[in-house]
């Protein structure tokens, strides 16, 4: 995954919040850029490994 | 009794009538009352509800009635488990405002049952997000081999109350390491058993696909002892197990001859500090693990439960976050804001990636019985610490507390920490076993017991 910078990361905090309906303070900006940041980064390390299209996701449902 | 007495000495005096489960709870509440207006690990002290349950075995024995195999001991559990008459707080202010639980948790019924007492609720890190046992609403739970550093956590109560010989017996949980750390910082045997093995049922949750339950005490007898009570299937918990309950104790005593246990390198030798490595290599030595293997792509599954974690933490505290952003401790509001917002295309990736990764792990269980690993990568930091030296570098505390724990959780294997007891402070190492095999860990831990290579230490308090 490529690296999102600040400014992109700001407006999709935003733009988030406003889907969820998550009211935000511009005090917690820089926090939350941190942790989504870390967050992506931790994911992209996972993100690009190959897995077949056919491999199921851990979690099981017994119907 | 004296403080520091094990689960299975207790019960075995009061069977024996050489102690009344009274005077066990009396002593304990007087401990409790002594010592925990520093270590913090109560928040709940549920004193009269213990002297009615200790009156009631007294009565048991002298009517000549059976006692259960846990009769008189006390516990205690972190306060996200459901305890009749208290609000389920969970470490959070919000939490606090709900109605009293209804009835106990299954865990606490099956302990009782088994003749425990119930002596309270233990303080945690707020909805168990957290490996350092802080707690803004609440204060630290502190550890009582030092009280000004941490107890681990998020189980920092169920630490710092068998560490401080306030309960023998404490329950915690167990989502990315919440029970080994505090385990390993305050100098404890803890068991993470296989995911699905314990009900969860009327406990307040953090990942649903991740979250296990767990005891914490001062020897690996005391860990089977709860263990076995606590098994069987309930239907409240849909990730619980069918299977019949598999009793740990009796094998406990059948030694290692036969066990083929290696040592985890790669991954978890890079980011262990010398007293990890040291603590490794006694517990290894002690065994005769010379065989090393590799975890293939640790860091991958560490990444992979980092993410599922923000995001299923998110997604669970979204109408909080929503309504009562402000009354949540601002670190994890912060955490969790930004994990309600993870793309879902990356979680589903990460439970894929969780399936193969387990397949990888399963088949070094075809070659050995267990793995051993480091609990954490330091010995508890001060209260309030934020960064850490690692291999000559500063890096953030609190992000790798978690990383031993972590890549072995996130596929449910079952682990006993077990106490390698360093000077000045206590470190953790971990056994793990192939899933439903908790009996070959908690079996290597007691042998590692029996031959002095590791044992809870007592505090200076």
């Amino acid at each position: 995954m490529s690296e999102i910078d600040d400014q992109a990361l700001d407006a999709y905090i935003k733009a988030a919040a406003g889907a969820l309906d998550i009211p935000l303070e511009d005090a917690w900006m820089p926090a939350i850029r941190t942790n989504l940041a870390i967050s992506l980064r931790i994911a992209g390390s996972f993100a690009d490994f190959e897995l077949p299209d056919e491999s199921e996701p851990a979690p099981v449902f017994e119907a | 009794m004296e403080a520091y007495s094990t689960a299975a000495e207790i019960a075995e005096a009061i069977a024996q009538g050489r102690a009344s489960a009274t005077a066990v709870t009396e002593a304990a509440l007087a401990r409790i009352e002594k010592h925990d207006g520093v270590l913090n690990a109560f928040t709940t002290v549920t004193a009269e509800r213990a002297r009615a349950k200790a009156r009631a075995v007294d009565a048991a024995r002298a009517a000549g009635q059976a006692l259960g195999p846990l009769a008189g001991v006390p516990f205690a559990v972190k306060n996200l488990f459901d305890v009749a008459g208290i609000p389920t707080r969970a470490g959070s202010k919000i939490n606090r405002e709900h109605a009293p639980a209804s009835k106990d948790a299954p865990l606490i019924e099956r302990l009782e049952g088994a003749g425990a007492i119930l002596l309270g609720a233990l303080n945690m890190g707020e909805y168990a997000y957290d490996f350092t046992g802080e707690n803004v609403h609440d204060g630290p739970s502190r550890n009582p081999h030092d009280t000004g550093r941490m107890t681990g956590g998020s189980s920092g109560g169920s630490g710092g109350a068998v560490a401080g010989g306030l309960v023998p017996l404490a329950l915690g949980s167990d989502t990315n390491g919440s029970i080994r750390v505090p385990s390993s910082f305050c100098g404890l045997f803890g068991l993470k058993p296989t995911y699905g093995r314990l009900t969860r049922a009327r406990t307040f949750p953090f990942v649903a696909s991740l979250d296990h339950l767990g005891p914490l005490a001062r020897s690996a007898r005391d860990l089977a002892l709860a263990y076995d009570a606590m098994q069987g299937p309930d239907a409240e918990d849909p990730v619980c197990t069918t299977r019949a309950p598999e009793p740990a104790l009796p094998s406990l005593g059948a030694g290692v001859d036969g066990l083929r246990i290696a040592v985890a390198g790669g991954y978890f030798e890079r980011g262990a500090g010398v007293e990890a490595l040291s603590a490794l290599a006694r517990v290894a030595k002690a065994l005769g693990a010379s065989a090393r293997i590799e975890l293939p792509e640790a860091a991958r599954a560490r990444a992979a439960a980092f993410v599922i974690t923000t995001s299923e933490g998110g997604a669970l505290h979204l109408d909080r976050l929503r309504t009562r952003a402000g009354d949540f401790d601002p670190a994890t509001r912060d955490r969790l804001i930004s994990g309600a917002m993870v793309p879902g295309a990356l979680v589903v990736k990460a439970q894929k990636f969780r399936r193969w990764y387990r397949e990888q792990v399963l088949k070094l269980f075809e070659r050995y019985d267990a793995i051993l690993a480091p609990a954490t990568p330091m010995t508890a930091p001060k209260l309030g610490q934020q960064t850490m030296m690692l291999d000559g570098v500063e890096v953030p505390l609190r992000a790798n507390i978690g990383i031993f724990t972590q890549p072995i959780s996130f596929i449910g294997l079952p682990v006993v920490c077990v106490p390698v007891p360093l000077q000045p402070l206590p470190i953790g190492v971990q056994i793990i076993a192939a899933p439903w095999r908790e009996d070959v860990a908690l079996r290597i831990a007691h042998h590692l017991e029996a031959e002095q290579a590791v044992k809870a230490p007592r505090p200076p308090l």
